[in-house]
């Protein structure tokens, strides 16, 4: 737009603004209504896509007024442990930052270290600057970011692929948005020792683990996701499996949940098939029994102890 | 009779028009990236209409969404060779075509001194005429 033009546009100092008609023309409102059905439980996170929705409306609504200010800074930190949801906030992140105007497209490029460290000498900065062109436009998202940084050997590339990525997180904020992921108290190590890198990142967002309740709603979500539903008392059996898989080892959260009920998808399926000369009804091939949870090896482990 | 005045190059697109905004580079790239093709930057002190292959700024950048990457590379690419001529090109390639489908000058250097026609007697009175460019009278490098 010419200056002239934009000029035009600016509307006079005491003109009404509908915060209310802004809201409902992004349709971001949408976005957060969906936000609220299909995530579970992580109330900070969404108190702060809240905040950071409502900051990008305002600063539009600013706009009409031709009061400029600076774009802000939007790079994130997701923290929390394995299963709490960063990647998915993450996809959805991108498209309400798209919604709000601030992204142009709205596409999410999830890498690895893998995807920006090269292996020898002068592979690593065209290969950093290429993940970085196809992300401009949309969101970064490097997940296990702390990998980046492998203080123990001197001689690694990945300090020089955080360069790059410092220099543009500054240069081009316009552009692309970065959100690293990654365990708190590596992540916190990493930060420590990039000090930079903090710095730049203007929101550090943690994600908490769920309590068994949102789990079993988290449970009920993904199989009515997958056209299942939990029996009566499967639903009973699950939720006493859950406090029992909480407490064993390599417990994931929500990935836990996923990986137990595959393997209860597998077990009624079994269980089908053993009743054989029985006609089946579309209510047998949806529900979830109490038997096909009960089998778990957790609840064996659990009767040991 | 000058037709051309300043000796501008006229080589693939636009480029009778007044040079490409910043802005109006970055909407033609936009519509390359929508239509699914792979742009690159190129440069080259050679301005002979047959001179074919560029040398390449770099790799041509595939699966981008936004302009504001090559952008960059375009701009990298002023800064280092500010006097040659940059273009950018768009490569399609979906089987049958798999062969550029635009190309435009997004730099040029300040004095372009054009081209002379040299005419060659062969076979008696025939003549051969050909078109050679001034700048290329210098050795690579030193030429504008």
């Amino acid at each position: 737009m010419s200056e002239a033009k934009q000029a035009e546009t600016t509307l006079p100092d005491d003109a009404p603004v509908d915060l209310e008609a802004e809201l409902k023309s992004s349709n971001v409102q949408e976005v957060l209504d969906q936000l609220d059905r299909e995530l579970i439980g992580l109330k900070p996170v969404k108190t702060r896509i809240r905040e950071i929705a409502a900051l990008l409306l305002v600063d539009r609504l600013r706009k009409k007024f031709a009061l400029s200010s600076e774009t802000p800074t939007l790079h994130m930190n997701f923290t929390g442990n394995p299963g709490t949801g960063k990647t998915t906030v993450a996809l959805r992140m991108a498209e309400i930052l798209h919604r709000l105007g601030y992204v142009r497209e709205g596409h999410l490029v999830s890498v690895t270290r893998d995807d920006l460290v090269g292996q020898y000498i002068g592979h690593t900065a065209p290969k950093t600057k290429e993940v970085i062109k196809k992300a401009m436009g949309g969101v970064l998202f490097i997940d296990e970011a702390y990998y980046l940084y492998k203080p123990e050997n001197e001689r690694d590339y990945g300090a020089e692929s955080i360069e790059i990525l410092l220099q543009v997180m500054e240069n081009n904020r316009d552009d692309l948005v970065v959100i690293l992921a990654g365990y708190k108290d590596r992540m916190d190590k990493f930060f420590h020792s990039n000090p930079g890198m903090r710095s730049r990142i203007a929101h550090h967002i943690d994600f908490p683990d769920y309590s068994p309740n949102e789990l079993l709603a988290i449970a009920k979500l993904m199989l009515a996701q997958q056209n299942y539903r939990f029996s009566a008392e499967g639903e009973k059996a699950f939720a006493e499996y859950i406090p029992l898989r909480m407490k064993m080892d390599h417990f994931a959260n929500a990935r836990s949940v996923r990986n137990a009920l595959d393997r209860s998808r597998l077990r009624q399926a079994n269980r089908l098939f053993a009743t054989k000369g029985r006609n089946l009804t579309r209510n047998d091939l949806i529900t979830i029994e109490a038997e096909d949870i009960m089998v778990s090896r957790v609840f064996d482990e659990a009767d040991k102890k | 009779m000058m037709t051309n005045p300043g000796n501008r190059l006229t080589q693939g697109q636009f480029s009778f028009l007044p040079d490409l905004t910043d802005a109006q580079i970055a909407a033609q790239i936009k519509y390359a990236l929508k239509n699914g093709w792979a742009v690159s930057v190129e440069y080259t002190d050679d301005p002979h209409p047959r001179n074919t292959y560029w040398e390449m700024f770099g790799m041509p950048m595939f699966d981008l969404k936004d302009p504001a990457g090559i952008m960059l590379e375009i701009n990298n690419c002023r800064k280092t060779f500010p006097n040659y001529y940059i273009r950018v090109t768009a490569f399609n390639s979906s089987r049958g075509v798999e062969s550029p489908t635009m190309s435009y000058l997004v730099n040029r250097p300040k004095k372009e001194p054009g081209f002379g026609l040299s005419r060659q007697e062969v076979d008696g009175r025939s003549i051969r005429y050909t078109i050679h460019s001034y700048a290329t009278d210098k050795p690579e490098g030193e030429r504008y």
